[in-house]
């Protein structure tokens, strides 16, 4: 299945992703202690915590190196343009992951050089691996994901893990509610065109109900995308879960997060068995192992 | 009542624009007060097909695949007739290609094109909508320029 790079959860098809969580699945528990001789850079234009240190978990593990390029210390604050930096790095790196505030800049990167490139976030656009390692995880917990009920809550406009994740899940044939804000719905053509590409299964409302819901999956308000903070966070405080809502949720509902949350979810529900969204963000060790894996060519 | 437009030896003849869209065609094709060879823009005219249409009328003028593409996307209804020493020697209708290759800036202002240099391309998904092949929104046609 090698692929050149992993740029869009729409360059992928149901197959590449079945592989990928069966390859992830091999390397839960794999550790690697000789070095292979290659290294794994990552170029992080905006904060992260999980996909940045995952990625260099993941690298280690397989025996890579990692070169961890910082956008404050670059010549990027010199006016060094984004193609130079991915051109001079990719004469250092064996495969580059970069995450920057662009759209379609990780595309851009992985044509203007020869290595292979894994996005890990693009502005609003996608974030491939995490949608992978969110279907790795619903394929845990409920041995599958078709037909599984699934509620995406939270800013679906402007959430890339959102965005990545309904073309995933209606790929697999997830039945699919989505619950956001006013003014921070799903897009219409990503809607319209899951709908005509897998006959997906997906309803739109506005009211928190739980009670048919195998997952939740909820994301926080990107205050960074608003240009007004103190709306966000009134946004933020009237759109959160709370125990009453999850009193009438099923036994066996999993809550997942792509995580940092902030206040859409109280502490409390960190106590609940039913949160399992630290777990879920260990998971992306394992499946970005199975993708810089496959990229490299290392299981050829 | 008719209007008759002087013939032209070299150049090109755009007919059945949508009415209206002559302006914007020739926009497209850059003339300006400058343009030296003789231009003719009808607006309005009767069309048995169309009810109303535009006719443009370019002298020295010449086509290449990205003119015919910009084109098509502002008046997709559009018949580019080429002409030389008075006679039509191809007739061409336009038509959107699967990929749009340097025809329009990305409307997305947050898309890495509108920062890199680099030449944009939109995906065409069924003629009315298409898809930026680096920040993957959608746009419709109309958006597009």
């Amino acid at each position: 299945m090698r692929k050149k790079s992993l740029i869009s959860i729409r360059d992928l098809d149901k197959r590449d992703i079945e592989n990928y969580l069966k390859l992830a699945e091999r390397y839960e528990n794999h550790f690697t202690k000789e070095k292979i001789g290659k290294v794994l850079a990552t170029l992080f234009f905006e904060p992260s915590t999980r996909t940045n240190l995952s990625f260099q978990t993941s690298a280690k593990r397989l025996g890579i190196d990692t070169l961890n390029w910082n956008v404050q210390f670059s010549s990027t604050q010199k006016g060094e343009s984004f193609e130079d930096t991915v051109k001079i790095v990719s004469g250092y790196a064996d495969i580059l992951v970069i995450r920057h505030p662009l759209e379609g800049a990780a595309r851009f990167a992985s044509e203007v050089q020869d290595k292979p490139v894994i996005n890990a976030g693009d502005g609003a656009n996608q974030h491939p691996t995490q949608t992978l390692l969110d279907l790795y995880t619903i394929k845990k917990y409920k041995q599958k994901i078709e037909n599984v009920n699934i509620t995406l809550l939270g800013d679906l406009k402007y959430a890339r893990a959102m965005k990545s994740l309904i073309y995933g899940l209606a790929m697999f044939g997830a039945n699919i509610t989505l619950v956001s804000p006013k003014g921070l719905e799903m897009d219409s053509y990503v809607i319209r065109e899951v709908k005509e590409k897998f006959s997906a299964n997906i309803i739109e409302q506005n009211v928190i109900d739980l009670s048919g819901t195998d997952v939740l999956y909820l994301c926080r308000i990107q205050k960074e995308r608003f240009s007004d903070p103190y709306e966000a966070e009134k946004i933020q405080k009237e759109f959160r879960v709370n125990m009453d809502y999850l009193k009438k949720a099923k036994d066996d509902l999993i809550i997942m997060h792509p995580l940092p949350k902030v206040d859409e979810v109280p502490k409390e529900v960190d106590k609940l068995k039913n949160a399992i969204y630290f777990s879920q963000a260990k998971n992306g060790v394992p499946v970005r192992m199975a993708v810089i894996s496959d990229l490299l060519g290392l299981g050829d | 009542m008719s209007i008759t437009v002087e013939e032209i030896d070299n150049g090109i003849v755009i007919d059945h624009i949508p009415a209206g869209k002559g302006v914007l065609v020739m926009q497209l094709l850059d003339i300006d007060q400058n343009y030296k060879g003789m231009v003719a823009l009808v607006m309005n005219v009767r069309s048995n097909k169309f009810g109303k249409k535009d006719i443009v009328k370019l002298q020295g003028k010449t086509m290449n695949q990205k003119i015919f593409d910009k084109i098509a996307l502002v008046a997709p209804t559009a018949t580019i007739n080429i002409i030389k020493d008075f006679k039509v020697i191809e007739k061409r209708k336009v038509a959107i290609p699967q990929k749009l290759v340097d025809v329009s800036r990305c409307p997305n202002p947050k898309c890495i094109t509108n920062f890199e240099s680099v030449e944009t391309i939109f995906l065409n998904l069924n003629d009315s909508f298409f898809r930026c092949y680096y920040c993957e929104r959608v746009f419709e046609r109309e958006e597009l320029k």
